[in-house]
């Protein structure tokens, strides 16, 4: 008896919930005038999406930006749900990063059915059909792979610790699959090109994470003879590498060179002490750029497909001296 | 009323007391060759030996162990290290799945134990001391307790069947980690912390030392009394061992308890590895490293006999797996692909009945009349 009740309660409930949300969604939608957006964020992964996440929460909170933010746990099918309900409640403009390249087409067809644009940032879809996007706000990884690259070749002579003539480089990739792994090494193997002394000996995924970075690092240490440098997709990937190279009783920075990319504080702070040899940044700070470009977007003016962020490098001297003032 | 207080599990008819079976003793006795292949334990170190092999001769030095900093330092070394936490989640685990469950919320439960420890860690006023490290490992193994006692309040007493019961904090657990990190990765700096992981004794890893020790403990304590007998009886036929005068559903809830333990401190070790704590990605996907290594091990997933043993060289196996990827170069690409084959192979030549199929194919009657006249 009880439990036909709470059942029955519990229905009841669930429906009044679901018919709320659909009248304050119909409400709100461009009626009175607020942009709705629906963000689909990958997950919370390392410090630079919380970062990326702080920056357009606070960029859609000033702009006066309605935004709905859900958060996709590293797997595309949740971000493919999340972009699903966004659709149903009929948001203004979608944004999201994409986990993956691949797997977009029909999601994004829906949208575009559903007349609301999309927004990519930080991370592309590959696809053949760019109208399924209005356009693209992000770092340029190929670019990112290629300043690591050059930083290794104008600094070969040092980099070559062991001094047998050949720079042997292992690399510790970003998430199978995913934008920047594939475009960093890209970027990277074809910055190295220019020099035939640097080679990549191995290379194998660390998914983004320490605890990755430094599993694989600790088998690079066992079974490739002659590490000179590490380079690192991320700055967490190469935190886990350090710690590798310590427990083999390396020093890190000296005996192996590491090059990452972000520049996230603890990265940061590894660089100032001298464990990371090149930073090229990664800027996770784009809330007001697509804020920005949703508002044009939904007034109907012409965005260009492809929006860069501003981004630099740093050694050992730079992080130093921007450390204080580091946000993320 | 007082009905629903009884744990319904799968019902089955009422059987005598299944507790001393008399399958687990071999019929006749066998002579040594014979024994050694009908030992369980065969295949997986077949398998682990076979993985080793195909390390060695892509990298002749796989298996060098050298003394660096007063500890021992190489593969194997890494490879004992790196298998404490899946060792200590598959070993809870096999006391789970002995009696008939499964606990899927083991990695949301480490991740929990990673945050709240590493947040007590950073919170506490003295962030270095080895007194702050002790102290947040144990409110995180409390912690623990409190979530094992959840998983086995649902499953004995409520009698929600064990993948949905833990599912519940599968899901839900992730997030409270999550919420107590702020979804951050918080870094710790603390010595004490780190060696649960990094640190060595006698020049051996520590945190493998920790999961055999747990190991040994559990050995005493299920071998050397009636606890490990009763686990399988409830395994083998919950009704029939409560009809028999065991107390079910206090056995399972024990085993829930042990098994969240277990995957908090498996969880605490992954934390110390890199002196941090991603309530994302610690411990993602250790449930079914953890179930895979359990089941090469040779416990079967409904219940009844386990393999203390047999879990430990599945858990080894399973890490030797991750280490022989990077080892002989498989490429990002196909490292899942590679992954699957060599566990579709392990478990295929453990079924007998696949076994049994290949030999069938060969020279055909041998095989089957082999078992009636064992002569060797």
């Amino acid at each position: 008896m009880l439990k036909k009740t709470v059942t029955a309660a519990s229905a009841v409930l669930i429906c009044a919930t679901a018919l709320s949300a659909c009248g304050s969604d119909d409400s709100s939608a461009s009626d009175d005038g607020t942009i709705v957006m629906g963000f689909a964020q990958v997950g919370a992964e390392s410090g630079w999406r919380t970062a990326n996440t702080d920056s357009i929460k606070a960029s859609a909170k000033s702009a006066g930006v309605e935004l709905k933010f859900s958060d996709a746990q590293q797997k595309q099918e949740n971000q493919i749900k999340a972009i699903r309900s966004y659709i149903q409640q009929k948001v203004d403009v979608i944004a999201f990063s994409p986990v993956v390249e691949t797997g977009w087409d029909t999601v994004l067809q829906e949208a575009k059915r559903a007349k609301i644009p999309v927004i990519l940032t930080d991370r592309a879809v590959d696809t053949e059909d760019t109208s399924l996007y209005e356009t693209f706000l992000g770092s340029d990884f190929v670019l990112e792979g290629e300043k690591a690259g050059e930083w290794l070749v104008d600094n070969a002579a040092d980099a070559d610790v062991d001094g047998d003539g050949d720079i042997n480089v292992v690399q510790l990739e970003g998430t199978t699959g995913a934008a920047p792994a594939i475009d960093r090494a890209e970027g990277f193997a074809k910055a190295i090109g220019s020099d035939s002394k640097i080679k990549v000996s191995a290379s194998q995924t660390g998914d983004f994470t320490r605890d990755g970075g430094k599993q694989v690092m600790e088998s690079f240490l066992n079974s490739e003879k002659g590490i000179d440098v590490v380079f690192a997709h991320n700055d967490d990937m190469g935190l886990g590498a350090i710690e590798a190279i310590e427990a083999a009783g390396l020093v890190p920075g000296k005996d192996i060179k590491i090059i990452t990319v972000d520049a996230v504080k603890d990265g940061m702070t590894a660089l100032s002490e001298g464990k990371i040899n090149f930073i090229v940044e990664c800027n996770p700070l784009l809330g007001d750029q697509l804020m920005d470009l949703a508002e044009k977007v939904i007034a109907g003016e012409e965005v260009p497909e492809r929006v860069v962020t501003e981004e630099g490098t740093f050694t050992q001297e730079q992080a130093t001296a921007v450390l204080a003032d580091r946000k993320y | 009323m007082t009905d629903t207080l009884h744990p319904r599990n799968p019902p089955t008819p009422p059987s005598p007391p299944a507790a001393g079976r008399p399958d687990a003793v071999p019929p006749s006795r066998p002579g040594v060759a014979s024994r050694v292949l009908a030992n369980p334990l065969l295949w997986p170190v077949l398998a682990l030996v076979a993985l080793l092999v195909v390390n060695v001769s892509a990298t002749p030095s796989f298996l060098d162990v050298r003394i660096q900093d007063g500890h021992l330092y190489g593969n194997v070394v890494d490879i004992a290290r790196n298998s404490a936490p899946v060792l200590l989640v598959a070993l809870g685990m096999t006391l789970v799945i002995a009696t008939r469950g499964i606990d899927l919320s083991v990695g949301a439960i480490a991740a929990i134990a990673g945050a709240v420890a590493c947040t007590r860690i950073v919170g506490a006023g003295d962030e270095g001391a080895a007194t702050t490290a002790i102290m947040a490992c144990t409110i995180a193994l409390a912690m623990c307790v409190l979530l094992g006692l959840w998983n086995g309040f649902l499953v004995s007493v409520i009698g929600i069947q064990p993948i949905i019961a833990t599912l519940v904090l599968m899901v839900a657990g992730r997030g409270l980690a999550m919420l107590v990190t702020d979804g951050q990765i918080t870094t710790v700096h603390n010595d004490a912390f780190s060696d649960l992981a990094s640190g060595y004794v006698l020049g051996l890893p520590l945190a493998f030392l920790v999961a055999l020790a747990m190991v040994a403990v559990t050995a005493v304590l299920t071998r050397r009394t009636a606890l490990g007998m009763l686990i399988e009886a409830v395994g083998i036929n919950p009704e029939a061992s409560r009809l028999a005068g065991v107390r079910s559903r206090t056995i399972i809830w024990t085993v829930y308890v042990f098994g969240a333990v277990c995957a908090g401190l498996a969880g605490l070790i992954i934390a110390a590895n890199t002196n941090s704590v991603n309530a994302n990605s610690l411990g993602l996907w250790i449930e079914l490293d953890a179930i895979l290594a359990v089941v090469i091990g040779g416990t079967a997933l409904t219940g009844g006999r386990f393999s203390l043993l047999g879990t430990v060289v599945g858990a080894l196996f399973i890490t030797t797996l991750a280490r022989t990827i990077p080892n002989i170069g498989i490429p990002s690409e196909a490292n899942y692909l590679f992954k699957a084959v060599v566990v579709v192979a392990v478990c295929l030549i453990q079924s007998p009945r696949a076994r049994s199929v290949l030999r069938v194919r060969r020279p055909a009657p041998a095989a089957l009349t082999a078992p009636k006249g064992s002569h060797a």
